[in-house]
């Protein structure tokens, strides 16, 4: 495995995970259950597309083809999407929504936080930026489950169901294969154990707070990091890439 | 005709960030720099946001500003490193937003604290410091809705970003 191979692989997941929360956050777009809730929740959708942008931009220029942002983004099958299961499950109720990012966001800050300073420059400078905002995002989200599971009866219930639901599609967050060790061994990217220490950390004291607690039943789920999706992606991908396949190379 | 630096900067003052129309692009700190190499006039500016949609419209508004003005061989930079951040909104900007009704960035504390303090966010009318948050995003990326509870005024603030 050469260096860019490996950093084509870890680029394209991170990549990928942005584009596709990014992708079921827009789904809300005049949807949202409040009127502040529709705007908050598109600006994340917002967000994640522009660190997209720039990932799928710099993954393209990785690889022997040469692709750009869009083909990667619009023009591949969905086992050639590597995005972890967890940010392409349905929205659901809000209390999924809500957890679904910030168990995503809990992840993603510690891993910017880190990458900002990683010896391959380009992914530094996506990172340093990405970070400012997802600091954002997790403020907003951690405040949310907290306000949810400290809430009413009810939605303490819903959001304790959403924390079940959604924990075992979160261990996928932490997956690591032969381009991580090597980019880890070039000392492009840190050791995933240590953002998994902080992850544990931010998500024990928010559910603290927030008065629900871990589930029992320690299933885990994976695949999407191989190309192996579950059934909802197929639905998210026909609506992500309709334009682009029923009129090739449309631009706006 | 050679133009000198200050002249462009003089032409980007005129250029305004298309949602937030009394900042010029400028003001808001994202023209990062105006050099001339062999002739070519190279302007670097830098995304508020990464998602930011008004990037295109901006590059295009310097394009076409710079051509009004017989300025023809020029390179627009789009830089990402280091990442903008409010501190480098002009003083001049700043008085301009609050004029505007925004309230312009204020101190806030390392974001990356959970649960601190909610910081206070006075009324760009009546300068309460009685206002509270209404929404942690507002009408664009940059800004969140707030509420003044003295005069009853809905109000965005522009978010303090670093």
């Amino acid at each position: 495995m050469t260096k860019k191979e490996a950093l084509y692989n870890f680029v394209l997941r991170l990549g990928d995970d942005s584009l596709v929360l990014g992708q079921r956050l827009s789904e809300l777009c005049g949807h949202g259950p409040i009127l502040e809730e529709d705007i908050a929740l598109t600006n994340i959708s917002l967000d994640l597309i522009g660190q997209a942008t720039l990932l799928l931009e710099y993954a393209g220029t990785l690889i022997p083809e040469n692709k750009s942002n869009d083909e990667l983004a619009f023009l591949r099958l969905e086992k050639e999407y590597v995005n972890v299961l967890l940010v392409e499950q349905p929205n659901g109720h809000f209390g999924d929504t809500i957890m679904r990012q910030f168990l995503f966001d809990a992840f993603r800050k510690p891993l910017f936080e880190a990458l900002q300073f990683s010896t391959d420059e380009k992914l530094a400078s996506i990172a340093e930026k990405a970070l400012k905002e997802t600091k954002y995002h997790l403020k907003h989200s951690s405040e949310w489950v907290i306000r949810l599971g400290d809430g009413t009866e009810e939605s303490r219930t819903k959001i304790q169901v959403s924390l079940n639901t959604l924990y075992r599609y979160a261990h996928e967050l932490f997956f690591t294969d032969e381009s991580d060790e090597f980019l880890r061994q070039e000392g492009i990217i840190s050791e995933l154990s240590v953002i998994k220490e902080q992850w544990d950390k931010t998500t024990k004291e928010v559910f603290n707070r927030a008065t629900i607690s871990l589930p029992e039943n320690n299933w885990k789920f994976e695949g999407g990091r191989v190309g192996r999706h579950s059934e909802h992606m197929g639905f998210l991908l026909a609506d992500l890439q309709y334009m682009q396949r029923t009129y090739p190379n449309m631009e706006w | 005709m050679v133009k000198s630096l200050n002249h462009i900067w003089n032409l980007l003052e005129d250029v305004y960030d298309p949602e937030v129309p009394v900042l010029s692009v400028v003001d808001l700190g994202i023209v990062r720099s105006v050099e001339r190499i062999d002739k070519v006039i190279h302007v670097t500016i830098t995304p508020t946001y990464i998602g930011c949609p008004a990037m295109q419209t901006i590059e295009k508004d310097i394009e076409s500003k710079l051509k009004t003005h017989q300025i023809v061989d020029f390179n627009i930079i789009t830089s990402i490193s280091p990442a903008w951040t409010t501190d480098w909104m002009s003083e001049e900007g700043k008085r301009k937003l609050k004029e505007y009704g925004i309230t312009p960035p204020q101190d806030e504390p390392d974001k990356s604290i959970l649960f601190a303090e909610p910081i206070i966010v006075p009324c760009p009318r009546c300068d309460s410091s009685n206002t509270k948050m209404v929404s942690r995003f507002g009408s664009t990326a940059c800004k969140a809705h707030y509420q003044c509870n003295q005069c009853l005024e809905p109000f965005d603030y522009f978010k303090c970003f670093k």
